[in-house]
């Protein structure tokens, strides 16, 4: 039993979306990213035990499980932003693409270009909507010259379903915008870069029922391109926007399979209790 | 049957407050003393600095090029006005300032940076304290330090290269004073680094920029009024300074913009003008306070323009 209580956040079910194509379990891709045997530790303690888990391109994996489980600690393993914790040590290993990423002779820089990150709370620099998206092509140097840029940028404000907002004051304060803009805000900033996963940790925390929609719909559209892997404490929103799902419990994996199959039949006690809201 | 209490909320005794009106008394009687002892020293500035403008009209006084009061007390002399002109003295103050402040803001900042961002908690846990200390010696020593390390070497070094250096200058007691007000920049800029949300840092890591990159286009932006604020801080403490410049620049009022000469400054000269025997009605005395009132706004005007920028940074992560 656990000791962590949470109360799921209950995001009622205004705007549904059409539930998600579910995947065919039986037809097996081969992973984009594989996991094995990572384990974490925050200095003596054990944060993730043991944990293997492949994730298919070109869809949504959901990261279920009650806080403090290691969610975003797993999370923070796929782009190696857990190298910025002093404390933190990872064992194990972590494919993508065939190529180990906790190998010596990895750019861990050149890793965070192809696997972005949006945070669990928006941060927009403190500088202009277009400059907050500009900045990861800049430093990359993906844009020859200020057209180029120009559009890069627009293209990321559209595809995160923000542009029709702000093209007319491109150079407001990003930090100006409303919590669900900025998040959106953060998502155009992360895809300007074009990486090939995009990790997303709760990224409707902060977020009402319409602007969570909004973005639900927009990780919906950027499937086709992305890989992601999204971090969420609402059922619902893992039902609704995942092909599959994993369900973290006190730093072990305790199941993972097709969205589904984990919400309709899933195998472990453990998991039927949290999605049903017993365990949490 | 219980007998119901009867509720009342009528002071029965005014014991509460007795007490609360005494707490209030007390700070108050405290703050106002504060208040007015501030007060009474500015309304004194500016009463004698008027004083003075009856002898010495303010046009001389604020444009006048030539710095002489010793000549105001002979006064058997013919034309014993003496040359109250305080660009000499604004002039001198300044250029220290500048050497002070050309040494030690990239000294503060860059140590700064370091102990924000690179230094780890142990090197921190040193060099932090370390730098406190540096911030503790009294000025004084430094101006020792500048009159008999700094001037002596850069004299000679001057020498050899075939360069003219005064005995005193005030590339000595700038660069003492840069030694000096170095931790007040690095500690304050530091904090103000420290303060710039971690969450920025991981957004710009998160998108693939270095170290470097996001320290140099995400946290120094970020954190940029707040050093703005620190070095205005550093430059009103320079200018405010007295000991060092006493000590390492000299007395000469001279009108020049080269480090190596010997200049003198505002608080100096109040020094000079206001110890020993002096008569309290002449112009020479009257002139300390005129230059006091002088230093005081532009300080004040200096730690305004430093809060407001500091504090309007503070709100803009709140
Ligand atoms: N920087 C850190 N230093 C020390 N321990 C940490 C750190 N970050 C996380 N932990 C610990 O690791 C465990 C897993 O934390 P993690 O943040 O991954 O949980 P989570 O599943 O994301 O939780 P939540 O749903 O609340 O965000 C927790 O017990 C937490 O205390
Ligand atoms: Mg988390």
């Amino acid at each position: 039993m656990s000791k962590i209580v949470e109360s799921l956040p209950n995001i009622p079910e205004v705007l549904p979306l059409d539930p998600a194509p579910q995947a065919d379990p039986a037809v097996r891709v081969k992973p984009l990213i594989t996991a094995r045997n990572v384990n974490v530790f925050y200095g003596q303690k054990q944060a993730l035990q043991n944990i293997s888990l492949e994730v298919p391109a070109n869809q949504v994996t959901a990261l279920i499980g009650p806080s403090g489980c290691g969610k975003t600690t797993f999370l923070r393993c796929i782009n190696r932003m857990n190298d910025l914790i002093d404390i933190c040590r990872v064992e194990g290993s972590i494919e993508i693409g065939g190529q180990d990423i906790y190998h010596k002779d990895v750019d861990v820089v050149t890793l965070r270009a192809q696997v972005g990150m949006v945070f669990q709370k928006p941060n927009p620099f403190p500088k202009s909507i277009f400059e907050n998206v500009a900045y990861g092509p800049r430093i990359h140097g993906l844009a020859a010259s200020k057209a180029e840029l120009q559009d890069i940028v627009e293209a990321s404000l559209e595809k995160a379903g923000l542009l029709a907002e702000v093209h007319d004051r491109m150079n407001a304060p990003g930090t100006s915008l409303s919590g669900g803009q900025q998040q959106r805000l953060c998502i155009a900033r992360t895809i300007a870069v074009e990486p090939k996963i995009i990790l997303m940790d709760e990224p409707c925390s902060a977020l009402d029922p319409i602007a969570t929609a909004r973005i639900e719909e927009l990780i919906d559209e950027l499937r086709e391109n992305y890989t992601i892997i999204i971090v969420t404490h609402s059922m619902q929103q893992a039902a609704r926007v995942s092909q599959r799902t994993a369900f973290f419990h006190m730093g072990e994996l305790v199941e993972e399979g097709a969205t589904e199959q984990i919400f309709t039949a899933p195998r472990d006690e453990r998991t039927q209790s949290y999605i049903t809201g017993r365990i949490g | 049957m219980e007998k119901t209490k009867t509720i009342n909320f009528m002071a029965k005794s005014s014991r509460h407050r007795r007490v609360e009106q005494g707490v209030i008394a007390v700070l108050i009687a405290c703050s106002t003393l504060a208040i007015f002892t501030t007060i009474g020293i500015i309304a004194s500035l500016i009463f004698e600095a008027i004083q003075f403008f009856k002898f010495i009209p303010i046009t001389d006084f604020l444009f006048g090029l030539n710095w002489s009061p010793q000549t105001a007390i002979r006064e058997d002399q013919i034309g014993s006005g003496g040359s109250f002109g305080v660009l000499p003295l604004i002039t001198g103050t300044f250029l220290i300032s500048a050497v002070a402040m050309a040494l030690a803001t990239p000294l503060g900042l860059f140590s700064a940076i370091y102990l924000a961002e690179y230094a780890g908690p142990k090197v921190r846990a040193y060099i932090k304290p370390l730098l406190e200390i540096l911030a503790g010696i009294p000025t004084v020593v430094y101006g020792f330090f500048a009159a008999l390390v700094i001037a002596p070497f850069i004299r000679m070094t001057g020498s050899e290269i075939g360069l003219e250096v005064a005995s005193e200058s005030a590339l000595a007691a700038g660069i003492a004073m840069g030694v000096m007000i170095t931790p007040l920049i690095s500690s304050l800029s530091d904090d103000v680094i420290n303060s710039v949300p971690q969450a920025l840092r991981d957004a710009s890591l998160g998108l693939g920029a270095t170290h470097a990159e996001t320290v140099a286009k995400v946290v120094l932006p970020a954190a940029l009024p707040g050093i703005a604020g620190s070095l205005l801080l550093a430059t009103s403490r320079a200018i405010g300074e007295t000991m060092i410049v006493v000590m390492a620049a000299g007395l000469a009022a001279q009108l020049t913009l080269n480090p190596l000469q010997a200049v003198t400054t505002i608080t100096v000269q109040i020094v000079t003008l206001l110890t020993g025997d002096q008569e309290f009605d002449s112009a020479k005395t009257l002139s300390a306070f005129a230059l006091g009132l002088m230093l005081f706004l532009v300080t004040l005007c200096l730690n305004a323009i430093a809060h407001q920028i500091v504090r309007h940074y503070r709100e803009q992560y709140d």
